[in-house]
């Protein structure tokens, strides 16, 4: 906004344009290496954007150098577009677009059941959907497009911003304008210390605050807030590591689900897992060696309310060890506080029951014992499982299988309730209802198979005496009988299971630190200001030292002229000021008229106390104040006109902040 | 147990009687509000044109914009040197040194800020006094609304969208006054603000109430405190910073209506006239904005910590976290247009209008529309 309109031009300005030109100048040059942002190009400046090659040679030769001329120049223009404030704005934008469908389409990433469904329910849009990847948005080839754009353009700003940093830092902070009045804040007094112990002290006060200093001939130079442009190039350096952190854990990454009952235990190899999967340059190697044994299970649930029923607190006691046979150690597993083996984490995930039980044969001998989990199917655990019995004879001793199906419920409603769901998820009326099959389980082919789901296909169910489906109701302790002596399945109690997730995951170390150092950065980017303050002192035609000094800092900042007014302040400690012609403490009015004829020791009162400084605007530019006397903009020559176009060039005035 | 849980159903009830007192008491600040910019509007002091015609105030005090001077002679013959003199005498007041400031922003630079709502009438302004020892009243009774629902549930307050909303209206009015407490021009937000409050109120109390209740586990860290806490706070100071950049917006064009020579409405004059400047205004926002920032970033940082403490991955593309994700880009995405040329002013406030309508949306869209981890969130 502030360079939309013309800066500086005054109605009433009757010399108007030299002098707007000329401050604005000036202002430039003092702001010069101010930050490191990069020159702003519009575009424009690309000269005629056509061909880079310039003359082209006849022959084979010149055609090659003429192709090769062209191609760098493209290269070049096009590498300048991408590290501009412009394009990496531009890709910003775009990557928040770019996000928005990830979060209104399902993701195969994150729910692949949703994807299904919304597949099943989108006939006509889901090929088109698929094909522009907008299952997997995060993954796409469009959005890692933008993203690694985005950080070429980032590494590409990033490299010769910090050589600039560096070269800012060896540097000395640039050279006293010629008008420092010129500047967005400004001072100045009179004292009777002579010029250079006004200088002297001014290196000492503006060193104590911890200022670079740098003396000229009749003023000091001085720059401080470095920390800014620190901070903000380890911002945008943190968030490459970030991003690095983040892409190493994706690809490294691995991750699988284990059940366990209460008693078992779980060794972190890859055949123990239920499901598992990984990133594309995992190796099973890379699985910590440790292991654990589920040793309690503990859960509570809300007695009342609108969220009867939902749990409370969930804890797994478990006892782990590192390497085939560590040290045994204790620990409990929680949400929100995983169990961390190096670069593995334990989660707790979900728990439910696992009835035991005991089935016997046709013959009388145990075919199976033990415990077997059971699925929650709702909140109040009504869950749902099989029981496969593979080592089997039946009543006349023939070999067969056995599988059972059916639901447990930790509290039934009772007979009467007419409904066979659980009423809690808390162990008060355990049943178990089942039916049964026997034949093939179709174990043997070495297909591997679910084994939470009962594959009947060459199975028959066992019927009761009216031909129908045999099934029963079951409690604790007791035993259903299969029909014609087919065995036996006793109810032996209840355990409890709960699952977990273990995820490997590497660069997490990386990505916190990344994310750390950027926020800090941020804050030093964002909280300090770099700031410029110069000091100048000369002897007045009536024999007083007039000291004047100016602030400059990226933008409007409303701390600045305070600052400057605390210098001055510690300055004026030494450096009294004196009253001039009695227009002392004036209440802050304008402009104090200023010129060397008035100058000199107060007319009554104390000089040092009523003696104010004056709030002069402009004092005394034509005479004594300024020493190297001000040649016009529009003739300024040499050196110093360079000086101003280089700083001119550089200047980034910032946000209007 | 029970008897524990019937006083607890208490508490809930008078944090649900104290938010609608507050309510209340919020609805007569808005009305003296109203009056506050009505008995003002017959003050007709077109201050923004007077500066633009020439004939700029010379009685501003060190710190504030004395305009941008150029010449020594021309500044000097522009406003005569009223120098009055005035004798420390006895008294040993050590005088602080006078700094003039000039604003590098050129002719925009030297627009005065309005005089805020009552435009120096009198009547308007014991109306605005009025509405902020309203506001204060409500913001007490708001508090402790707040504060019982915590009681109530024995928790932090912010565990679904009635009670986000409530502490987050909650929190844009105590930085409101903390902005006041620290003499910052603000009172221009007072209007706006309790509209929203208002309205924020109202829709908590009906379509997202949600009985106190309990935590579930995965609710349950430290982390809540820290990340929840941080994001209310952020939405709040953001929600003031968009408040300043919408005013902005239409500040702005008045300006520049008036710069080119046109004459606005009459309604736009006596409403705008009153803000503070364009300037004023852009920087409130963008100081705000650029401050909330880095704690913004380090809102996502906690939860994603806490993400990888409850879930087992710290990001995983849930919606909640695809729409923090959106609004920091889109925020830095304005601090960037902010150090861009072409991109300064308008350009960049409409980014920070986006910015916060992504937060807005992450705050209730998300909750509303999707169905993800954190869609706990109760409606
Ligand atoms: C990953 C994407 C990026 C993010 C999230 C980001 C974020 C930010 C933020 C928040 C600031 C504000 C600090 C301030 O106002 O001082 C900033 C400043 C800056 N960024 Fe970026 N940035 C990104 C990429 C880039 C790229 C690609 C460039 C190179 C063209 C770049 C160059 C700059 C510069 C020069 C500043 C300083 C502006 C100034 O000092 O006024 N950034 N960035």
């Amino acid at each position: 906004m502030s360079e939309e309109t013309p800066s500086g031009a005054a109605p009433a300005d009757r010399r108007g344009g030299t002098v707007t030109a000329e401050a604005e100048r000036e202002l430039g040059d003092a702001m010069s290496q101010l930050s490191t942002a990069p020159a702003e190009d519009d575009g424009r400046s690309a000269a005629g954007r056509g061909s880079f090659g310039g003359a082209r040679r006849p022959g084979a030769g010149g055609a090659l150098a003429w192709t090769g001329r062209e191609t760098l120049g493209w290269t070049r223009w096009f590498w300048r577009q991408l590290t501009s404030m412009r394009v990496a704005l531009i890709l910003l934008f775009l990557l928040s677009l770019a996000a928005i469908p990830g979060s209104v389409i399902p993701q195969s990433a994150v729910d692949a059941v949703q994807v299904r469904e919304f597949k099943e329910r989108h006939e006509l849009l889901a090929p088109l959907y698929e094909k522009l990847q907008l299952f997997d948005v995060y993954t796409s080839v469009w959005f890692s497009a933008i993203y690694i754009l985005l950080f070429v353009s980032l590494a590409g700003c990033i490299v010769p911003r910090s050589w600039q940093f560096v070269g800012q830092l060896r540097a000395r902070p640039p050279r006293a304008p010629r008008r420092l009045d010129r500047m967005p804040a400004y001072t100045t007094w009179r004292t009777d210390a002579p010029p250079e112990e006004v200088l002297r002290d001014a290196r000492t006060v503006l060193g104590r605050k911890r200022f670079r200093v740098h003396a000229e001939d009749a003023a000091v130079a001085s720059e401080k807030g470095y920390l800014r442009e620190a901070g903000n190039l380890l911002f945008h350096i943190a968030l490459i590591v970030l991003l690095l952190a983040f892409a190493a854990g994706q690809l490294f990454k691995a991750e699988g689900g284990k059940l366990v009952i209460v008693g078992d235990g779980f060794s972190n190899t890859l055949t123990q897992y239920d499901d598992f999967s990984s990133g594309s340059l995992f190796s099973p190697a890379d699985l910590d060696a440790f292991g654990f044994r589920l040793d309690g299970f503990d859960a509570t649930f809300e007695k009342s309310g609108p969220n009867k029923g939902s749990v409370r607190t969930a804890e797994a006691d478990v006892t782990w060890w590192k390497g085939a046979e560590g040290t045994e150690r204790k620990s409990t597993i929680r949400v929100n506080h995983p169990l961390e083996v190096g670069n593995s984490k334990v989660y707790l995930l979900a728990n439910g029951y696992a009835p035991v039980v005991t089935v016997r044969d046709g013959q009388g001998d145990i075919a199976y014992r033990g415990p077997v989990a059971f699925l929650p199917q709702d909140g109040n655990l009504t869950s749902s499982g099989v029981i496969k019995v593979t080592d089997y004879r039946d009543a006349e001793g023939k070999r067969d299988q056995l599988g059972f199906r059916g639901f447990f419920v930790p509290t039934f409603g009772g007979s009467g309730a007419g409904t066979m769901f659980s009423q809690s998820p808390e162990l008060e009326y355990p049943v178990l209802f089942l039916t049964a099959y026997h034949g093939d389980l179709g174990l043997d082919a070495g297909i591997p198979q679910n084994v939470y789901q009962l594959d009947t296909d060459n199975m028959k169910q066992f019927t009761d005496e009216d031909g129908g489906p045999f099934a029963q109701k079951i409690l604790p302790g007791e035993s259903m009988k299969l029909p014609d002596g087919a065995g036996t399945l006793t109810f032996d109690g209840v355990k409890r299971w709960a699952n977990f997730q273990i995820a490997h995951q590497v660069g997490n170390g990386w990505a916190l630190a990344g994310a750390l150092a950027a926020i800090a950065g941020l804050a030093g980017s964002l909280f300090i200001q770099r700031r410029r303050v110069w000091v100048r002192a000369a002897r007045d035609a009536g024999g007083l030292t007039v000291v004047e000094m100016a602030g400059l800092g990226r933008s409007d900042s409303p701390r600045l002229p305070e600052e400057l007014g605390d210098l001055a302040a510690d300055l004026q400690r030494t450096a009294d000021p004196v009253d001039t012609a009695g227009d002392g403490g004036d209440t802050g009015t304008g402009d104090a008229p200023g010129g060397a004829g008035e100058s000199g020791p107060a007319a009554g009162g104390d000089p040092t106390r009523a003696g104010g400084t004056t709030a002069s605007g402009e004092p005394d530019t034509d005479t004594a104040a300024d020493t190297d006397a001000a040649p016009d903009a529009g003739t300024a020559t040499g050196p110093e006109k360079a000086d101003a176009e280089r700083g001119a060039g550089q200047l980034s005035r910032g946000e209007a902040e | 147990m029970n008897i524990a849980a019937a006083t607890n159903e208490n508490i809930a009830e008078i944090s649900n009687y104290l938010i609608y007192s507050a309510m209340a008491v919020y609805t007569l600040a808005f009305l003296a509000h109203i009056a506050e910019w009505v008995f003002g509007s017959r003050s007709k002091v077109a201050r923004t044109a007077a500066a633009l015609g020439g004939s700029r105030t010379s009685g501003d005090q060190a710190g504030a914009r004395s305009g941008a001077r150029d010449d020594a002679a021309d500044s000097a013959g522009a406003s005569a040197p009223a120098v009055t003199v005035r004798r420390a005498g006895s008294t040993t007041v050590l005088e602080r040194p006078k700094v003039v400031t000039r604003s590098s922003a050129g002719r925009r630079g030297e627009l005065p800020d309005g005089p805020g709502a009552a435009g120096g009438d009198e009547q308007g302004d014991l109306y605005g006094r009025i509405a902020i020892s309203l506001t204060v009243l409500a913001f007490g009774l708001h508090a402790a609304g707040v504060l019982t629902r915590a009681l109530s549930v024995q928790r932090a307050p912010w565990a679904n969208m009635y009670e986000f909303s409530t502490t987050f209206s909650m929190v844009a009015v105590g930085a409101y006054f903390a902005f006041l407490i620290a003499r910052k021009n603000v009172r221009w937000i007072g209007l706006p603000l309790v509209t929203t409050v208002l309205l924020d109120l109202g829709l908590a109390t009906t379509v997202l109430y949600t009985e106190s209740d309990q935590l579930v586990p995965a609710l349950h860290s430290y982390w809540l405190w820290i990340h929840v806490s941080l994001a209310i706070v952020c939405g709040a100071l953001f929600y003031l910073g968009m408040v300043s950049t919408v005013l902005y917006l239409f500040r702005d064009r008045y300006e520049t209506k008036l710069l080119d020579g046109g004459r606005p409405g009459g309604f736009a004059t006596s409403v705008l006239e009153r803000l503070p400047s364009a300037l004023s205004l852009d920087k409130f926002a963008y100081r705000i904005n650029a401050a909330v920032f880095p704690f913004w970033t380090f809102t996502i940082v906690a939860g994603a910590i806490w993400a990888g403490d409850a879930w087992g991955r710290y990001w995983g593309w849930d919606p909640k976290e695809v729409w923090s994700f959106i609004t920091w880009i889109a925020y830095a995405c304005y601090l960037h247009a902010r150090a861009t040329a072409g991109w300064k002013g308008r350009k960049a406030a409409y980014l920070a209008l986006f910015a916060f309508a992504c937060f807005l949306f992450n705050y209730y869209g998300v909750n509303i529309f999707f169905n993800g981890k954190h869609s706990y969130g109760g409606v």
